[in-house]
């Protein structure tokens, strides 16, 4: 296979992770419900949350994994230079790691209370986070790549530099960036309220549950309907074949959307499917299947979003500060040896996703009660 | 530390080294109790013995309480290497991402996946399928250290790439070479064997508390057996393997086995410090003897490094001064440390008029370049130091970190076979019966010594390869981000405070639980 193909293969790769890591982001959504649910009922969602919270926490960590492996400029441009936005996320989800495993154990110093502030925590700047940081894919960052800095001797020899003393702090101070964070954070609480309902076998948190369904989902579909105009309204960095010759184009993402009739086709099929999965669970109360419409809707979504973003051409992070520097699949990957090798491994991946829906199917194919909770040693 | 911690560079390996260490205390403990929590339910699913269920589930609640904080501590680990150290990341990303993709792919969501069957799947799934689980879990968290000691080890010993002075970056050119490097197989069993022990030994010392408090003697006896057995397989193996990660440390890292050992000028028939105490005012650039007091073995070094015991151990200064002695005992030169750096230098001028070669469409003068980058791109990270010294590592650091090791690592075999007998054969104790009591304060002593030498080996393998991210080709300093000391002395802080926060209740919540379950009797009491 030829480098060209092989790049936009591990672009298709990076954009079913980062789709399957927004699905997952339910978990979170969930915890950021935590404070208004009922204190009677919040074991019921922390149990069928707490089942789940490894998966999401997988799926970022090897998201960053596959970035590392197969964009490698991306992960040291905007890691070292969004410095204080991506560990912001980090450390959101390193005190998520223990919040439930230790929150309801004798001996855990800090009270029950502080670790359902931490889930709080990681509910709320996950998804809000992880939003900025992808937004600021779209709208472009303040870096330069000089690669011949790392022979400087004694001086700096740093070849991605961050040109904005905020060190990623200025994302989150962009609207655009901040629109585009906040509905993903609907998105994964409306998302939760769908597994909600599909996990748990409880009439009162059911009930709750579809309130919430109504209201987030409300919100999240107009902040979905501004981040699209945002989005589709806004330059891109557009790059030939070889990734040279970068230049602003207005609209591109919206050109890319035209140009590319399969994604946009792809696109409205995924909205369509979030739409349906909302409007059935809402209409219909005995409906628990809407986690599964509205979350492969989603996916759907998601994957199409980073396809606008990387294909047809563009740079998928434009530079503020030096439009040479901008990334792009050509000039930012790794080798096709490399690339080679990791498509072999992604073999594996449709076996990967086959045996944890099969674990899932096995483990929640009888919903969550009380009465199991109840029956059981090891709970959250 | 403020004072002494005076660049972004010092901050940036601290925080790494924080991190790390952290990551590393609940690490072994997940390895370890993994295997045995395994064998103990592959115990009850052949016997279907509710004791051995009961066992089972004590062990699983501890491993829990574990896993989730080595979880929390280890996302940080991934990423550090884009937010600190953003020139290595593009430098070597190309060869260091694939393991550590791959360990997203194939052994976290094994471990994640079916953690969750172990946990709350008894009354879920069938007891094959239980089983299977928690075989998969254990297998799943080895992998996952498979791959990240894959990449490690080839920090230590970089192989299977070439250059690319196009790109400036180096290019795995054998995934084969990268994957199964003898550093890369020995790390791997030295590290998870070792984990075998550090989990064998934390059984071991909370089945000895137990037994102290005498509660639930039947159920501390099955542990004992059970944790001993997998305790003596790995000691026995990890100290196999690491004679053999002596043999490629000396054969690829030389200046690490020489901080090992203090030793400053080698020789043949090289003699091993079992024991000594180095010299504080020795230095490359005097004449001091190295060790005030030092207790040898004659031919040590030389058979842990050559299995020859007559075999050349170059010291500090050999190494510095491109020394070394040949069969016939002749004193015969190699490259200097000073040649080095001059070679060095010589690949980076190249480097950086390859560009301009590059942009001028100058294919000749490519080649021309291209050949000198070639020839001494092995040098390229000494092009970066001013003197030889600064290529030496901390040597009493590493020195006592690795007699540490060794001594404790000793210990540890003579413990386990005497448990093991004891055991067995009690028979053979009647007569220290009345010394039972210091057998099991002793049994709990043994798990924080057996955590020290564990972290003491980590130590020897990273602080020994001092000053380079990549051996010989990049040191730390090259190697970091574009960060104000401010902002990476802020990070350090706040992980410092928080993992230590964790870590106070982790081992609250542990001993909570230890206590709990032993008041109870758990052959009746287990759900």
């Amino acid at each position: 296979m030829t480098h060209y193909i092989l790049q936009n293969y591990w672009w298709l790769i990076m954009s079913v992770l980062g789709a399957l890591l927004v699905f997952m982001l339910m978990v979170q959504g969930g915890q950021s419900m935590l404070i208004t649910t009922d204190k009677a009922k919040r074991p019921l969602l922390i149990n069928s949350m707490g089942r789940k919270w490894e998966l999401t926490f997988t799926t970022l960590v090897t998201f960053g994994g596959a970035f590392f492996a197969s964009f490698p400029l991306f992960y040291s441009t905007s890691f070292g230079g969004a410095y204080w936005l991506w560990m912001s996320i980090l450390f959101s989800f390193v005190i998520q790691a223990v919040a439930y495993e230790y929150r309801s154990k004798a001996g855990n110093v800090y009270g029950t209370a502080f670790y359902d502030t931490l889930l709080l925590i990681n509910g709320v700047v996950g998804p809000v986070l992880l939003g900025v940081a992808v937004a600021s894919m779209f709208f472009g960052a303040e870096f330069t790549v000089t690669k011949a800095n790392i022979l400087n001797a004694g001086g700096n020899a740093t070849i991605s530099q961050w040109t904005n003393p905020l060190h990623g702090l200025e994302a989150i101070a962009d609207w655009r960036c901040l629109l585009f964070g906040l509905m993903v954070f609907f998105l994964a609480r409306t998302l939760a309220s769908l597994y909600f309902i599909n996990n748990i076998d409880d009439e009162e948190v059911n009930r709750c549950q579809h309130k919430h369904l109504l209201i987030n989902s409300a919100i999240f579909v107009v902040l979905f309907l501004a981040t699209c105009a945002v989005i589709l309204t806004s330059p891109g960095m557009a790059v030939d074949d070889n990734g040279e010759n970068l230049a602003m184009v207005d609209y591109k993402y919206l050109h890319n959307f035209l140009d590319m009739w399969w994604a946009l086709a792809l696109f409205l099929l995924g909205v369509v499917a979030v739409l349906a999965g909302i409007g059935k669970s809402l209409l219909d109360k005995r409906f628990t299947g809407g986690i599964w419409l509205a979350g492969s809707g989603s996916i759907v979504v998601v994957m199409t979003l980073f396809w606008v973003l990387g294909y047809n051409g563009t740079a998928y992070y434009p530079s503020l500060s030096d439009a040479a520097s901008s990334l792009n699949l050509r000039n930012s990957s790794s080798s096709v040896f490399t690339l080679t090798v990791m498509s072999v491994v992604s073999i594996l991946v449709p076996f990967v996703l086959a045996y944890i829906a099969w674990v899932w199917h096995k483990m929640d194919h009888v919903k969550l009660t009380t009465g199991e909770l109840d029956a059981t040693d090891h709970k959250y | 530390m403020t004072q002494l911690l005076l660049n972004v560079v010092d901050w940036s390996r601290a925080q790494f080294a924080l991190t790390a260490c952290y990551h590393w205390l609940f690490v072994p403990l997940t390895l370890g109790l993994g295997v045995i929590i395994a064998i103990m339910e592959t115990m009850y699913y052949r016997t279907r013995d509710e004791k051995w269920l009961a066992t089972t589930k004590l062990w699983m609640t501890l491993f829990g309480v574990n896993f989730a904080i080595g979880v929390a501590t280890g996302i940080i680990l991934e990423f550090e290497f884009g937010t600190n150290w953003s020139n290595y990341s593009w430098f070597v990303g190309d060869i260091f991402g694939a393991p550590l993709a791959i360990e997203g792919i194939l052994a976290f969501f094994m471990e994640s996946t079916f953690i969750a069957v172990m946990f709350f799947g008894w009354k879920k799934v069938s007891p094959r399928f239980h089983l299977a689980a928690t075989w998969l879990t254990a297998i799943g968290a080895s992998l996952s250290a498979l791959w990240i000691l894959v990449a490690n080890a080839w920090m230590q010993y970089p192989t299977g790439v070439t250059f690319n002075p196009e790109t400036m970056r180096n290019e795995m050119t054998s995934f084969l070479d990268v994957a199964l490097s003898p550093m890369a197989i020995n790390k791997f069993f030295h590290t998870v064997l070792s984990a075998w022990v550090l989990g064998s030994a934390f059984v071991i010392g909370v089945s000895a508390w137990m037994l102290l408090r005498g509660r639930n003697r039947d159920h501390c006896l099955r542990s004992l057996k059970i944790a001993t057995w997998v305790g003596i397989a790995g000691i026995v193996l990890t100290m196999v393997t690491g004679h053999s990660s002596a043999v490629t440390v000396a054969e690829h890292q030389p200046m690490k086995l020489a901080a090992m050992e203090g030793l400053y000028d080698g020789g043949r028939d090289q003699a091993i410090v079992a024991f000594g105490v180095l010299n504080p005012e020795k230095t490359v650039d005097n004449d001091e003897n190295p060790y005030l007091f030092d207790f040898s073995i004659p031919y040590g070094l030389s058979v842990l490094a050559a299995n020859d015991p007559h075999s050349f151990v170059p010291g500090i200064n050999d190494l510095i001064a491109g020394r070394s002695i040949n069969e016939a005992g002749d004193t015969v030169s190699t490259i200097s440390y000073a040649e080095r750096i001059e070679r060095g230098k010589l690949a980076k001028e190249a480097l950086a008029q390859y560009g301009e070669a590059l942009q001028s469409e100058n294919t000749a003068r490519q080649a021309e370049l291209r050949k000198i980058i070639d020839d001494n791109f092995n040098h390229l990270g000494y092009g970066y130091l001013e003197r030889p010294e600064e290529a030496v590592p901390n040597v009493p650091l590493t020195f006592y970190s690795f007699h540490f090791m060794v001594a404790a690592g000793g210990y540890l075999l003579v413990f386990l076979f005497v448990v093991l007998a004891m055991l067995y054969k009690p028979q053979w104790f009647k007569r220290l019966r009345k010394l039972e009591k210091w057998g099991y304060y002793l049994a709990i002593l043994t798990v924080p010594i057996t955590y020290l030498c564990s972290m003491s080996g980590w130590i020897v393998a990273e602080v020994g390869r001092q000053p380079w991210t990549i051996q010989d080709l990049m040191p730390n300093k090259v190697a970091i981000s574009d960060l104000s000391v401010g902002y990476v002395q802020t990070t350090f802080w706040i992980f410092a405070v928080v993992f230590t926060a964790l870590l106070i209740a982790d081992i609250s919540i542990i001993c909570r639980q230890i206590a709990k379950k032993s008041k109870l009797d758990l052959e009746k009491d287990h759900d």
